[in-house]
């Protein structure tokens, strides 16, 4: 009897000698040909394909437990502090680089030649068999499901085949019978999700071939031009270099944060810039928010941190200017206090303050001075002034923010508003006013559209594959002239009989 | 104006909780009542399962404890409604929201399934946990009502939360139905089953009904996936960053796929799916308890 095979919706990959659990794996004496063959058909195997699938999951957890260097790397420095030990196995086993990590890589390369090495062939299997007849009506409808038979008037073949036309399913037409069937979509459904799949490993490979991601911190007033030099930190895909960096400038004209009075908590972030596009004269004001990023071709710049930057002047014992200008703090909490440090290179011996500032000042007994709310209400800053060697030259890479104090000595201490001005012996400091500052993210990402595109697909692919049925129906006039009328469902799938049913009702209808 | 509509939501999910344990104890006296004393059951024609368990005593029990849940449902969905008033947006923007739109998500998939199979026997299970839920949600991790943060201000906040909230509601559901098939089983391996778990739908009814509820959610779990990527790139700048949020969504999706493939390809039935579909809806827990609470990353917003 002609039966559907009994796998069902899931089934892209067909059941193979070896898949099973409970099967014994024999290795055939064969040749190199044979046994790379043999290795290909276990890769390509239903069972192997689903161990690699847990295993990706499984292999996904430790990236989530133990700090990543792509996303927190102050973290990971801790994590070497706290336990220097462990942390040297961790990095050995790429914990710290989870999902660029050799191992990772592999389960998922091996995963995606397996899904390959199975779908493709099945896609062609499937095109064949999307052109072909339905087989032909089997001998028995009896023993099918949905049986109904009643006397013909003899136009019922003629009439079914309208039906079948009219509801589209494919027919083989035998001289006292027709086969239909319809439902291919639930294989074409499966096997779109699949190939989507591999679209979106390809979108994922070209962002990171062919990708660049910088950012930049810009106070407000500045401007920003992009040319790899004025970036903080910049770093480029594996297959492109500086010459990418898409010549665009952005000057900061006003930035706006707004808070809740209750609970502190970030309201609105809006900064109005002026942007002049690569190759063009004009300029045009913009504005940039938290969720709706400025797109120049492929690249796009978000809107991502924001902190304050006060301006000092500094002055040496004659009274000239040292140092000038706004100079970035790093926020530390939600009320933003920030810290920073302000470096006087120029000079012997070289001079240095390590400062934080408050947004709204309060005297706290335990810790000094705190902020007890982000904007600028009662703004503060509080420093100490340190001479001697501020270590720039030494060659090891100083954030800008800190300042190594070992081969110095503190000489004073004191706060100050806006506007005021401390004098010691070496000079005096300003404190002028402050202004913001925005973190830019410059990000461009050749590969997202793919990515979008095969997710778009796999959604479709995968609700094609979920509920479409696949069925066929079929009629027949014996030779006594009774009509038979039988279906059958795959994965027993419902509705077949209110579908033959409705075949039947239409029979017997037409005159 | 916006204290107000705080106070109306608190007191909807206060109500809410007080007829959700209403219907606790009318599935508990329904599951209790229907077991006849062993005399009656000597006197009486039939099965073993009709002389052991009469149902129809206890008809009027089971109807006050599905009316109960209906209405629980609709004051919990007063009182979200009524939080997102409060709050002048939809109401998701932390974990005290998330609960109690989940235990609202949870209720409805329960009723939804209703209409279709006779779940009444889960009603006992199915109040006590949103009755825990929505205790835990207002005594550990209740905030006031607040604006959003700037990050959460977007269109996809309401899409990617509803589908993912959604998905959990079924995910959960589905988790309950194996959680009951792999006890129900270790009970009939044991011998038969005990009186009061005669009602229950035998083990390929069970078995069927959790995969269907995981088969007809599995494509929104992807968009909900989906559409946060497609949030996460416009406001954090990359679709997908392994964020642990992430890439516990992505393994809980993975659990899954791994579930319908074992099931439908390898013919995977019983015990070994009930236990894979138990594990996958686990990831899914954990990805909302151990992210929110003790985790890192860009989902923790503001506290919880």
């Amino acid at each position: 009897m002609d039966r559907f095979d009994d796998l069902s919706s899931f089934d892209d990959y067909r059941i193979r000698t070896g898949d099973l659990m409970t099967q014994e794996i024999n290795i055939p004496e064969l040749g190199t040909v044979g046994l790379l063959r043999y290795f290909w058909r276990q890769l390509t195997s239903m069972r192997t394909a689903l161990i690699l699938l847990m295993m990706l999951g499984l292999a996904a957890i430790p990236g989530s437990l133990i700090p990543q260097r792509s996303q927190n790397p102050m973290a990971v420095r801790q994590y070497f502090i706290d336990s220097p030990e462990l942390a040297r196995w961790i990095d050995r086993l790429s914990g710290f680089t989870v999902y660029s990590s050799p191992w990772f890589s592999a389960i998922y390369i091996l995963l995606f030649i397996s899904l390959i090495g199975c779908v493709l062939p099945r896609t062609l299997e499937h095109y064949k068999s999307m052109r072909a007849q339905p087989p032909a009506t089997p001998r028995n409808l009896s023993r099918m499901e949905a049986f109904q038979e009643f006397a013909g008037r003899g136009s019922e073949l003629e009439s079914a085949k309208k039906w079948f036309k009219k509801n589209r399913f494919r027919v083989r037409i035998e001289d006292q019978s027709i086969s239909a069937e319809k439902g291919y979509l639930r294989e074409t459904g499966n096997l779109l999700f699949h190939l989507s799949l591999i679209l979106i490993l390809l979108g994922v490979s070209i962002g990171s071939l062919f990708g660049m991601r910088g950012e930049a911190i810009v106070n407000k007033g500045e401007r920003f031009i992009s040319i790899p030099t004025s970036y903080d930190t910049l770093s480029f895909g594996k297959l492109v270099n500086e010459e990418s960096v898409q010549p665009f400038i952005i000057e900061v004209i006003d930035f706006v944060a707004k808070y809740d009075a209750l609970t502190n908590a970030p309201q609105d972030y809006t900064a109005t810039v002026r942007v002049t596009n690569p190759g063009e004269k004009t300029s045009e004001i913009k504005t940039l928010k938290v969720n709706s990023p400025l797109t120049f071709g492929n690249t796009r710049v978000y809107l991502q941190a924001n902190g304050y930057s006060p301006i000092v002047t500094v002055r040496d014992s004659t009274g000239a200017v040292a140092l000038q200008g706004p100079v970035p703090f790093l926020p530390q909490d939600g009320n933003l206090r920030s810290i920073g440090a302000i470096k006087v290179p120029d000079g012997n011996p070289q001079l240095g303050f390590v400062a934080s500032f408050l947004p709204t000042y309060e005297r706290d007994g335990a810790n000094g001075g705190i902020s007890v709310f982000p904007e600028l209400l009662n703004p503060k800053l509080l420093f100490s002034i340190w001479q001697g060697d501020l270590g720039l030259d030494s060659g090891i890479p100083q954030s800008v923010y800190r300042m190594d104090t070992t081969k110095m000595r503190r000489i004073a201490l004191d706060s100050l508003k806006p506007g005021e001005t401390f004098t010691y012996p070496e000079g005096s400091i300003t404190f002028e006013t402050v202004v913001p500052w925005i973190n830019l993210q410059i990000v461009d990402d050749p590969g997202k559209s793919y990515a979008l595109y095969g997710a778009i697909a796999a959604i479709l692919g995968l609700l094609a594959s979920l509920f479409g049925r696949r069925r066929r129906i079929w009629i027949r006039i014996t030779p006594t002239g009774v009509v038979e009328v039988a279906g059958l469902a795959k994965n027993s799938a419902p509705g077949l009989t209110a579908e033959v049913e409705k075949f039947v009702a239409h029979l017997r209808e037409e005159k | 104006m916006q204290i107000t509509w705080a106070y109306i939501s608190n007191y909807f999910i206060y109500s809410a909780m007080g007829v959700f344990a209403l219907s606790f104890f009318a599935h508990a006296f329904e599951t209790a009542w229907a077991v006849r004393t062993p005399d009656q059951s000597e006197n009486t024609e039939g099965s073993l399962k009709t002389k052991t368990l009469d149902y129809t005593r206890t008809e009027r029990a089971a109807r006050i404890a599905t009316a109960m849940m209906i209405l629980g449902f609709i004051l919990l969905l007063g009182g979200v409604i009524a939080r997102g008033v409060s709050a002048k947006h939809v109401p998701w923007g932390n974990m005290y929201e998330f609960s109690i739109t989940g235990a609202l998500a949870f209720t409805g998939a329960y009723l939804a399934a209703l209409r279709k199979y006779d779940l009444r026997w889960l009603g006992l299970f199915i109040s006590i946990s949103v009755l825990l839920t929505l205790g835990t949600a207002i005594t550990l991790l209740y905030r006031d009502s607040a604006p959003l943060v700037p990050a959460l201000k977007s269109t996809w906040l309401v899409i990617h939360v509803i589908a993912a909230i959604i998905s959990g509601g079924v995910f959960l559901l589905a988790n309950v139905i194996a959680g009951a098939y792999l006890y129900l089983e270790a009970m009939e391996s044991r011998g038969e089953r005990k009186a009061w778990a005669k009602r229950l739908p035998d083990l390929e009814t069970l078995d069927q009904l959790s995969y269907r509820l995981v088969a007809f959610v599995f494509p929104l779990w992807t968009f909900a996936v989906i559409a946060g990527a497609i949030w996460a790139e416009s406001a954090w700048g990359r679709y997908w960053g392994w964020d642990p949020k992430e890439t516990w969504a992505f393994i809980t999706w993975v659990a899954y796929a791994a579930y319908l493939h074992a099931r439908v390809t390898i013919g995977w039935r019983g015990k070994r799916a009930a236990w894979l579909c138990l594990f996958a809806g686990s990831t899914f827990l954990f990805n909302y308890v151990y992210v929110n609470v003790w985790g890192t990353g860009k989902h923790t917003y503001s506290g919880l």
